[in-house]
């Protein structure tokens, strides 16, 4: 039971196929994704992805030779409504944490904003003390 | 250990003497045989009397591979075909192929070469070599195989392609040298690692004798850290016979027998002979080569002649890594630059792997380079701000030492190209 989840993240050569390749090597792997998000510069992209069992798919991907990173993100979770945002962005700021970057996941009507700061364990304190709730580990 | 000690360990001065008789006996006989040679020699007004001692070569005419070129196939060979043993093409990658012939004496002076070679790099009878150069017209198969032959190590002819049973093979007959391109070991370590083949403990294999094509220092260091493989340069084209001269275990440099090549380093604007340990263009003599003559060859690579003596005991000199060939000097936006210059810096950076490539573009009136560079493993971080840093730092590192903005391209381990035969790293798409 962690608030810290644990993001993939893999490097992905920018170039024609290769997100096709990638995403078969998940589809083969068995490794579901539940949320993702692609940065990229104009030669490569950076591919994170949050699993269902990141342990498993961090191993199954080393295998197949990809080059593959666990990176922790905490995920809070928003009230579809206008300004949710605000307010855990605004706690994060004043309380000096940068967020590196962020992703939304969205069913329904439960809206789920990943994120990556750079003190995940201070995050955590600043956003439960607002009252908002964050995805346990166990949950994805 | 040496194969032949008289030749090796000869005084200086006693060398030049021979020198000077093998040349003389060479020129007069061209001379009055060879109608390219006579012709060429005859354009320079210079006579076979006018060779007085082993300096007296710089009086000679230069000859250029486009002589090989123009004589295409045999009109340059100065002995009749009942007396040709054997043929090597050299694969022509620009302009016509080049054919070089050999008598059975050509052939006796590589093998001796070669096996001078072998048993300066401490390979012996004990040893099982793998041969993974090609086989067949290219001459590194056949040359280096004859030499291990020679010394009495265990030949392996494996040749080229099919990684995984050349891994195999070398754990199950115990191989203990391998001779091969650096391109190529560095994939068979590749392989070996995928295969969970660990060649320190699961292999015998601790020489390797690499060649080919250029590499450098820092690729050495790089190769012998990962696998704890010593490894000796070894140089030699088809004009002269095949791959022949190696380092000693000193690695300061290939020694180059006098009695069978003589080599000069000249200014290649003021075609002046430059004193040892000055870079310039490497000429060769082939003192013993009887199928056709290869004098004062300017073979293109650069180097220099280092004439300080060897702690091995052998008395001949050496030439430097070659660090370039002139032809493959690229010039972008006015500035020279060797490949072997970047492979250099780029090696030297921890984050960047083994493979790179080099492509040449023209846009408008601009030269630009884009240097793809594979990253280890290890270096890849989530943080796109930091992977931009490594990205930033290569290209100033290679503008520092280049002086020309390079653009680079960060690629994943496995992405790039792997070469069997001699590396191509470079793509000159410019159309002028």
């Amino acid at each position: 039971m962690s608030k810290i989840i644990k993001q993939l993240s893999i490097f992905v050569n920018n170039e024609p196929g290769r997100l096709a390749y990638i995403s078969s090597v998940l589809k083969d792997c068995g490794i579901n994704m539940r949320a993702f998000n692609l940065a990229e510069s104009t030669e490569f992209g950076i591919l994170r992805t949050i699993v269902q069992d990141p342990e498993d798919g961090y191993n199954k991907l080393k295998m197949k030779g990809i080059i593959v990173k666990k990176t922790d993100v905490i995920g809070v979770y928003m009230e579809d409504t206008p300004g949710a945002l605000f307010t855990a962005a605004d706690a994060l700021g004043k309380a000096s944490i940068n967020i590196e970057y962020g992703y939304a996941y969205s069913y329904k009507d439960k809206a789920i904003f990943f994120i990556r700061v750079d003190d995940p364990e201070k995050a955590v304190e600043v956003i439960k003390d607002q009252g908002i709730k964050l995805v346990d580990d166990s949950e994805i | 250990m040496f194969w032949n000690p008289k030749m090796e360990c000869m005084p200086v001065e006693e060398m030049k003497k021979l020198q000077y008789e093998e040349l003389k006996s060479l020129v007069t006989k061209l001379y009055e045989s060879n109608q390219f040679y006579r012709a060429r020699m005859d354009s320079k007004g210079v006579k076979p009397e006018d060779i007085k001692c082993i300096e007296d070569i710089s009086k000679l005419p230069f000859m250029f591979k486009q002589d090989l070129r123009d004589n295409y196939p045999t009109k340059m060979f100065s002995v009749p075909n009942n007396q040709i043993v054997r043929y090597h093409v050299s694969s022509g990658t620009t302009g016509k192929p080049t054919l070089v012939g050999y008598t059975q004496n050509d052939l006796g002076y590589w093998t001796e070469a070669l096996a001078r070679s072998f048993t300066a790099a401490g390979i012996g009878p004990d040893d099982t070599l793998q041969v993974c150069y090609g086989y067949g017209l290219f001459t590194g198969g056949l040359g280096v195989h004859y030499g291990g032959e020679k010394v009495g190590a265990t030949v392996l002819p494996a040749g080229t392609g099919n990684s995984e049973r050349q891994i195999e093979l070398m754990q199950d007959l115990g191989v203990t040298a391998i001779a091969c391109t650096p391109s190529y070991l560095i994939h068979l370590l590749d392989v070996a690692k995928k295969m969970g083949v660990d060649i320190r403990k699961d292999t015998k294999l601790r020489k390797a004798i690499l060649g080919a094509e250029p590499w450098s220092e820092t690729m050495r260091k790089k190769i012998e850290s990962e696998s704890g493989i010593e490894t000796f340069d070894i140089y030699g084209t088809s004009e002269q016979a095949g791959p022949m001269f190696t380092e000693c275990e000193c690695h300061n440099g290939i020694h180059i027998p006098g009695d069978i090549m003589y080599v000069e380093v000249i200014d290649p604007e003021t075609e002046e002979v430059l004193p040892p340990g000055e870079k310039g263009e490497l000429v060769v003599t082939m003192l013993q080569k009887e199928a056709f003559p290869l004098i004062r060859y300017r073979i293109k690579d650069i180097t220099h002649i280092i004439t300080e003596p060897c702690p091995c005991g052998r008395t001949s000199p050496r030439i430097a890594r070659i660090t370039g060939r002139s032809d493959d000097m690229l010039i972008i936006r006015g500035i020279n630059v060797f490949p072997s210059q970047i492979e250099y810096t780029l090696l030297q950076i921890p984050e960047v792997g083994n493979q790179y490539m080099i492509y040449v573009t023209r846009e408008g009136a601009l030269d630009n380079m884009v240097l793809q560079v594979e990253i280890k493993p290890e270096a890849f971080s989530d943080n796109m701000e930091k992977m931009l840093k490594l990205r930033h730092n290569i290209e100033s590192a290679l503008k520092k030492y280049l002086n020309i903005a390079v653009t680079v391209e960060l690629k994943e381990p496995g992405e790039l190209p792997r070469f069997e035969g001699k590396a191509k790293r470079v793509i000159d798409k410019r159309v002028i």
